[in-house]
């Protein structure tokens, strides 16, 4: 990692657009709580895309629907603090979350299937958004519907079909519109290729890159593919069992990973640059977390695991320039 | 198909539980926490699809262990609404078994003057001929009862073996079955139960066969629908790739994972019987020398009761048939709440935000309950 | 188009099925259908036994053949002639019934379907309120009575008794139907009782159902999403959530009506409703069998077309079907 990307790296954390600070999101059951989320904290700033990776159940998305605060029963958001530009999101006001949402930060969905509303047409449900919070009558609001499905290269004539007419890649190119439709400063883009075949994929992350490059919004990308993610994301955050246990500039993730979970993480992916290596995986499955391990979450999995692990769960530390880890004394390999 | 759930209501507006869908509310087997909120459940979309029914796929390949298996009937056994149900329902099985013991006596007996109101001497009055109300109250729950659990146990026979026979096979048996199926959905039931009755000659056997006939077809559409998520699982393509037969399979692989829905069916097929057999002896298409609660009201309304102001000719019988089909439906509610991951979900939130200084707004925001935590 | 033909093709079948069941019911009776039903007839004269038996298909002829003479009289409308109420044909006497029935239960299940849609969508969106604690145990329990009992006690009550309702009849017997306001004002009048009475039985049915269809899209990806996009509540209330609930409702509507059905023809014979119930089962009571016969063939012939007018509404509801 050269200097200069450290120097941007720097400068971008300095102005922050998000900040999340210390978050916990449990979901309630009758066997007691578990914890989904466990003190995480990250920031974002204006025009960065923050990679956010991690194994199914590791909480990634759970923060997402969180920032929002779209989360279903049982879900509780049980500490901490989110802050966008400024505003404390978790204390807003009924009519000022409604307001916050969508014109502050808005989400690409995983399925575009099933986050459409299947009895409404594409350009109704992009026109509502922007008459509820443009002001703006319905006839404008279709006018600039079909002017945002220009942007994702839709025919304007599609604004009139309802979502089951639309094939898998339009779908999402519609959802993407949505998410654009008020220009927010933030996206959240929840696996947005997952359901999709190679080749659109590729397409639609060009474009959503070009997007961004134009309009500048910054993203909370979540995806379990690390190389898509390596490529896309300026930082990127490693979760495990409801933390983060690595956050460093993209490449340094992939170029230098420090933490035993992320380096299993990256070597199950085939590289799409760089030196050939043998892909391993990590062994074991994610823990159970109504009754978390004790000490470092990932030590049961370890192979790398000293004693002290087994009790004292290590703290999130800046311990190169940029590069956070989740760190105690004598790791090896730091 | 493919694109939307076709759901239905069952008789009673309530919805049929899924059996796997059951003490995972928010963890899978392994015990993680699932990502997606919101996702936890992927709808299975089948034609007939009982209301809002939601099968989850388990992420376990292995059959659900027996023990796992029956987890919601000890939360069943817990939770007050069911208790209430279970004990109106106890009560008149006991009424119906103590007869002799409560109210001793004929109670076709003529005993005093006809239409006394309640007294000291008869505890419900008499009605128009004459009988002891109570008599006929407390005797009427043995046959009422008689004919509405075996009639609820002759649906159930038949609507799981006609609706897991269309769902395991498919193709053609299926087509067929389905059809009969719909055929017995769409044809009103009542009146052709009371065409049926008027024809064929009367007797408990007779009512309890036409019940049967007439009102099979809702639980067979729920178990099929159930029978085909279920012949998708892991465990029992497993099963099929050993080798076992088909019979085998539903009995063994597949018909333990539907507890759950055959007593929901036995319950409400068992209401449904109450109800329609009173009906039938009201308007005089029932054994009329019997006693029964319908018959009571039949006697009650030819006895021009209403005119004379006999309230208490009608009222006890009809009243023992409502809670009993109260009783019985409260059960299933219960079961319905229990085995929903929705409700479930909902009323853990509910009782951890009580007391609380979270204060319930009308929206659905996720809410915020900061807690003192010790990490 | 092809999902209507195939509703259409399903209806036919089963109004099929219907005259068939129909054609062997009076063979069903011990001894000599013919002999029993005639026997129970009065007096008729040697041609119009003749054209009784016909009208049944109880000839001398193949059961075949008896079965095709009978089809084609169903077709033509011919339900033979009704004895008690000798000798006016079968066919005038139901539609004397049709429309007070179609009355009846067309605004009760108006009225419910309102109603109880509406308290299952509020009680499933105000998780912990009022309306979800207490209203559902509640409608479970009036669900509980059996309508005619329900009938029973309002008839007594309401009408006997407070004298607020008319107990009988579906207008002032003194009037003599026609468009004049004092007709109107009395059918009302006597509707207004077995309408609430049967609006309270399919109540919770529709609310409970409503409600847990509610719960269900509520966990939809798409509800997320309307509220990620900040709309209002009630916009999502209704045009996400609620917009989607409905069309399990109105799949249902077909069994439901049966239910529904079910409970109207005892209402009718208790308040003496001049309506297809009521005559089902006097008809039941006089040992009327052609009339019994072809009132059972006209319910299930409305309840099927009933059916699929609710199909055709079902797919200007739901794009997906609308276009497959």
């Amino acid at each position: 990692m050269s200097q200069s990307q450290i120097k941007i790296a720097r400068q971008v954390q300095n102005e922050t657009l998000l900040d999340v600070r210390d978050l916990r999101v449990e979901y309630l059951s009758p066997k007691g709580p578990v914890r989904a989320v466990d003190g995480v904290s990250f920031s974002i700033a204006p025009g960065e895309v923050l990679g956010l990776a991690g194994e199914s159940g590791s909480g990634k998305s759970t923060i997402a629907h969180a920032l929002l605060r779209v989360l279903r029963p049982p879900a509780l958001i049980t500490g901490g603090e989110v802050r966008f530009k400024g505003k404390d999101v978790l204390s807003l006001a009924e009519h000022e979350l409604e307001a916050f949402r969508w014109q502050d930060i808005s989400m690409v969905f995983q399925s575009a299937m099933n986050s459409l509303n299947p009895v409404m047409k594409v350009g109704d449900q992009i026109a509502d958004v922007l008459v509820k919070h443009k002001k703006i009558s319905k006839k404008e609001a279709w006018q600039r519907a079909g002017e945002l499905f220009d942007i994702v290269n839709i025919d304007k004539k599609r604004l009139d079909a309802y979502p089951h007419e639309l094939s898998g890649g339009m779908r999402q190119r519609a959802v993407i519109a949505i998410a654009l439709a008020l220009n927010p400063p933030m996206m959240i883009m929840d696996e947005p290729t997952t359901a999709l075949d190679v080749v659109v994929q590729k397409e639609i992350m060009q474009q959503i890159e070009e997007l961004k490059e134009k309009m500048g919004f910054s993203i909370l990308f979540i995806t379990h593919d690390m190389s898509l993610m390596v490529e896309f994301s300026n930082r990127i955050a490693i979760m495990y069992a409801g933390e983060i246990v690595e956050m460093a500039p993209a490449r340094e993730i992939f170029e230098n990973p420090l933490h035993p979970y992320t380096k299993g993480l990256i070597s199950s992916f085939p590289p799409l640059v760089g030196p050939k290596h043998k892909m391993t995986g990590i062994p074991g499955s994610p823990p159970n977390m109504a009754e978390p391990p004790t000490g470092c979450r990932f030590h049961p999995r370890c192979t790398m695991c000293q004693p002290v692990e087994k009790v004292v769960n290590p703290t999130l530390q800046e311990v190169l320039p940029g590069h956070w880890l989740a760190y105690h004394e004598g790791m090896p390999g730091v | 198909m493919d694109t939307h759930k076709k759901v239905a209501h069952t008789p009673n507006g309530q919805q049929t539980p899924s059996p796997e869908a059951v003490d995972v509310p928010v963890a899978s087997p392994e015990g993680h926490p699932i990502e997606q909120p919101g996702r936890q459940e992927q709808p299975v979309e089948i034609e007939g699809t009982p209301a809002g029914q939601i099968v989850v796929a388990p992420p376990a390949t292995l059959p659900v262990p027996t023990r796992q298996r029956l987890v919601w009937l000890r939360t069943l056994l817990k939770n007050p609404k069911a208790l209430v149900g279970i004990a109106i329902v106890v009560f008149f099985i006991l009424v119906a078994v103590l007869a002799p013991v409560i109210a001793p006596g004929d109670p076709t007996e003529f005993v005093d003057a006809p239409n006394l109101p309640p007294s000291a001497a008869h505890l419900f009055g008499t009605e128009g001929q004459g009988k002891d109300v109570f008599r006929q109250t407390v005797w009427g729950a043995q046959i009422s009862l008689l004919i509405g659990f075996a009639t609820g146990l002759l649906i159930t026979i038949v609507s799981t073996v006609i609706g897991m026979t269309a769902g395991y096979f498919r193709g053609r048996v299926d087509d067929l079955l389905t059809l009969l199926t719909n055929l017995f959905l769409v044809i009103p039931g009542l009146p052709l139960l009371i065409i049926l009755s008027a024809f064929l000659s009367p007797g408990t056997g007779t009512i309890i066969g036409t019940l049967a006939f007439t009102g099979w077809a809702f639980g067979a559409r729920v178990k099929r629908s159930q029978t085909l998520s279920l012949r998708e699982k892991d465990f029992v393509a497993a099963a099929k790739v050993s080798g076992e037969s088909g019979f085998r399979i539903i009995f063994s692989e597949i018909m333990p994972n539907m507890i759950s829905i055959i007593m929901g069916s036995f319950i409400s097929s068992t209401t449904y019987a109450i109800g329609a057999s009173t009906a039938l002896a009201f308007i005089g298409l029932g054994n009329v020398s019997e006693v029964t609660w319908g018959t009571n009201l039949y006697w009650a309304q030819n006895g021009g009761a209403i005119l004379q102001g006999a309230w208490w000719t009608f009222v006890p019988s009809g009243l023992c048939v409502a809670l009993v089909a109260f009783g019985l439906s409260f059960i299933n509610y219960a079961l319905d709440e229990v085995t929903n991951p929705r409700l479930r979900a909902e009323k853990e939130l509910n009782r951890t935000l009580k007391g609380t200084a979270f204060k319930k707004t009308k929206t659905r925001a996720t809410p915020v309950l900061r807690q003192s935590q010790p990490k | 188009m092809r999902y209507i033909l195939r509703r259409l093709g399903f209806y036919l079948v089963a109004l099929w099925a219907a005259i068939t069941l129909d054609f062997f019911l009076p063979r069903l009776l011990p001894g000599d259908p013919a002999a029993t039903i005639l026997g129970t007839g009065g007096q008729l004269d040697p041609s119009q036994i003749q054209a009784v038996k016909e009208a049944l298909g109880l000839s001398d002829q193949p059961l075949i053949l008896q079965y095709f003479t009978y089809l084609t009289h169903v077709v033509r409308g011919d339900f033979g002639i009704s004895f008690s109420n000798f000798p006016v044909p079968v066919i005038s006497v139901i539609l004397t019934g049709l429309w007070w029935t179609l009355l009846l239960g067309g605004s009760s299940v108006i009225i419910s379907f309102i109603i109880g849609n509406l308290v299952g969508i509020f009680g499933s969106w105000r998780r912990g309120g009022a309306v979800d604690s207490f209203v559902p145990p509640l409608l479970v329990f009036i669900g509980a009575f059996p309508p005619f009992f329900l009938g029973l006690c309002a008839v007594y009550l309401l009408g006997f008794q407070l004298h607020w309702f008319p107990t009988r009849h579906a207008y002032e017997d003194t009037l003599t139907p026609g468009f004049d306001p004092a007709f109107f004002g009395s059918v009302i009048q006597h509707m207004l009782l077995p309408v609430l009475v049967l609006v309270l039985t399919q109540l919770g049915g529709w609310a409970l159902g409503m409600r847990n269809t509610m719960v269900a899209i509520l966990a939809e990806d798409y509800i997320t999403m309307a509220e990620a996009k900040g709309l209002t509540q009630n916009r999502i209330m209704f045009r996400y959530a609620a917009r989607n609930a409905m069309l399990p409702s109105i799949t249902a509507f077909g069994i439901v009506l049966g239910f529904v059905l079910s409970g109207q023809l005892l209402i009718e014979q208790i308040f003496s409703y001049p309506g297809l119930g009521f005559l089902l089962i006097s008809s039941v009571q006089k040992l009327d069998y052609p009339l019994m016969q072809g009132l059972f063939l006209m319910i299930t012939f409305a309840v099927l077309v009933i059916n699929f007018i609710v199909d055709i509404i079902y797919t200007r509801l739901d794009p997906r079907v609308r276009a497959g």
